[in-house]
């Protein structure tokens, strides 16, 4: 078995597969502690396939999709916070509008594309497999980024995820940090993308934090223990993937559902242990 | 009531969109004072405290908060809200919802908390009698221990005034009444400015009672006043189902008095 393992990674694909999970791994635990928190999952999802437009734009100008993800999926989640910042009861609709014109952008320019698209399925469903080192540096750079800004601010974060009203009175700067918040998002958003394709995006955001939620109540540990579960979740369903000849991103999404599963199920067995 | 205003509201209007909420709203609270503002549900309790507190710009009307701008006055308003009874379930221990208070509009000075800040913290969380719930999630907590850790994060602030709304929605009355008594002695160094729709709770604490319903009632004193009644008409009606202490009536309307 160890030794299996051992050879799956000898292959460098399978190396930079393994790498590229564990960076998206500490952008996701870091990132999508704060999208549960804030309860903005629906807008993570939003993000996501609005930046399929930025792809399908990329592609018919001949430019790298990933930079036309990155500047849809930033410029989505600028445009989807400030109307959830303005607008809190009906944001929801207007995300769900943006989200769909994203989709309707990018199918109609991959779809006026001359020439073969069979690449493009991998930014729908991931494509871990095939990760390059250019793919490589941007994740590094993004799990950097989240990194210091996380770490930096921190309790200022925090106390707008706790409460936004009394973070305003203490005359934090409030917005400012949102969209900073929102920004990350739409970068931990894009790399997670290449790992496990924009339609499973949300999963990759929420399980592991959820998960996390479940045995830790602060919000530092469910951070950290968020990204640990991510490596784990992600290096099994790899490994798995690869023995069974699976397409990765698929098993490692439910590598971490059923995990989530179970750990809810051993958390209610341990509180309640008659039922 | 005489003494320096820490807030001073002057003809305000103010609302939602095509709803509005408060006429003509006239209030004057001093330093050191103790207010009670009672009103139903609904009369625009918590729009005031909005204006207040700079979070809705009233339609018309000027509103000081420590001589400036509620913008600017709020630094100094240790704000209460109300809890939520759905409240997010958000993994954070009661040391952490505290340290908020520490919280500048400085991100560079929020970095870190700082010796100092720890200090304040402490000290807020035992006026509060709750240091040794610190290190506990506030999801373990009740109510009253809840609304005790909310508190302690605004003295945390270290504010001139304590605005706190509707303090005692989601406590049982013995810790009320408890939490009544720290308020009172938290009073001899901060004005104090209670929204609250029990009357009878807070008519014994307080030191003068106003009316809101649309329009706000406020005297400067502490017996509730013929105006009140009629202007914010409602108001009795809540007070008769509550039961009205006797001493919150004016004298003359009383067959037997015992005061």
């Amino acid at each position: 078995m160890i030794d299996s393992i051992q050879n799956m990674f000898a292959y460098d694909f399978m190396r930079n597969a393994l790498f590229a999970s564990l960076l998206v791994g500490i952008a996701c635990g870091l990132i999508g502690t704060l999208v549960v928190l804030n309860r903005i999952v629906f807008l993570g999802g939003g993000i996501a396939h609005a930046a399929y437009g930025g792809i399908g734009l990329a592609y018919y100008f001949g430019q790298d999709p990933m930079l036309g993800a990155i500047l849809f999926s930033v410029l989505s989640a600028l445009g989807m916070g400030a109307v959830h910042l303005r607008t809190k009861a009906r944001s929801d609709t207007l995300i769900g509008v943006m989200w769909s014109i994203g989709m309707a952008i990018g199918i109609i320019f991959v779809s006026l594309t001359p020439g073969f698209k069979a690449d493009l399925m991998s930014y729908l469903f991931g494509s871990l497999l095939a990760v390059s080192s250019g793919d490589l540096q941007v994740m590094a750079l993004v799990a950097l980024l989240v990194i210091v800004l996380v770490g930096f601010f921190f309790r200022s974060l925090q106390a707008i995820s706790f409460d936004e009203t009394f973070s305003t009175v203490r005359n934090l700067p409030v917005t400012g940090l949102y969209l900073m918040m929102l920004v990350m998002i739409g970068l931990t958003v894009v790399v997670t993308m290449r790992v496990v394709g924009l339609i499973m995006v949300i999963a990759m955001l929420t399980i592991p934090p959820a998960t996390a939620n479940l045995f830790l109540k602060d919000m530092k540990g469910m951070m950290l223990l968020s990204i640990g579960l991510s490596w784990l979740f992600s290096s099994v369903g790899l490994v798995v993937s690869f023995a069974l000849n699976l397409q990765a991103g698929s098993v490692i999404i439910l590598v971490a559902a059923l995990s989530y599963l179970a750990a809810a199920g051993i958390k209610k067995l341990a509180v309640h242990p008659q039922a | 009531m005489t003494g320096q205003a820490v807030i001073e509201l002057e003809d305000v209007w103010a609302g939602y969109e095509s709803d509005r909420v408060l006429e003509a709203v006239n209030f004057r609270m001093v330093a050191g004072d103790y207010v009670g503002l009672i009103g139903p549900n609904g009369g625009g309790k918590t729009t005031l405290v909005k204006v207040i507190l700079g979070l809705i710009k009233p339609e018309r009307g000027s509103v000081r908060v420590m001589g400036v701008s509620p913008e600017k006055g709020r630094q100094f308003i240790g704000y209460v809200p109300q809890i939520q009874q759905d409240d997010k379930a958000f993994p954070i221990k009661v040391w952490d919802v505290v340290s908020m208070g520490r919280l500048k509009p400085d991100l560079l000075h929020n970095l870190s908390l700082k010796d100092a800040d720890k200090k304040i913290v402490e000290r807020s969380l035992r006026q509060m009698d709750i240091l040794d719930l610190a290190k506990r999630s506030i999801n373990e907590l009740s109510g009253g221990q809840r609304q005790r850790v909310t508190i302690a994060r605004a003295l945390a602030t270290e504010p001139k005034i304590l605005l706190l709304d509707e303090p005692t929605s989601s406590v049982d009355s013995r810790s009320s009444s408890q939490l009544y008594d720290l308020l009172a002695d938290l009073n001899q160094s901060i004005s104090i400015l209670l929204i609250s729709h029990d009357l009878t709770a807070i008519s014994t604490y307080v030191k003068t009672i106003g009316c809101v319903n649309r329009r706000l009632v406020y005297n400067g004193q502490k017996e509730i006043t013929a105006e009140m009644l009629s202007s914010a008409y409602e108001c009795p009606v809540d007070l008769v189902a509550h039961g009205l202490p006797h001493r919150v009536l004016p004298s003359h309307q009383e067959e037997d008095d015992h005061d």
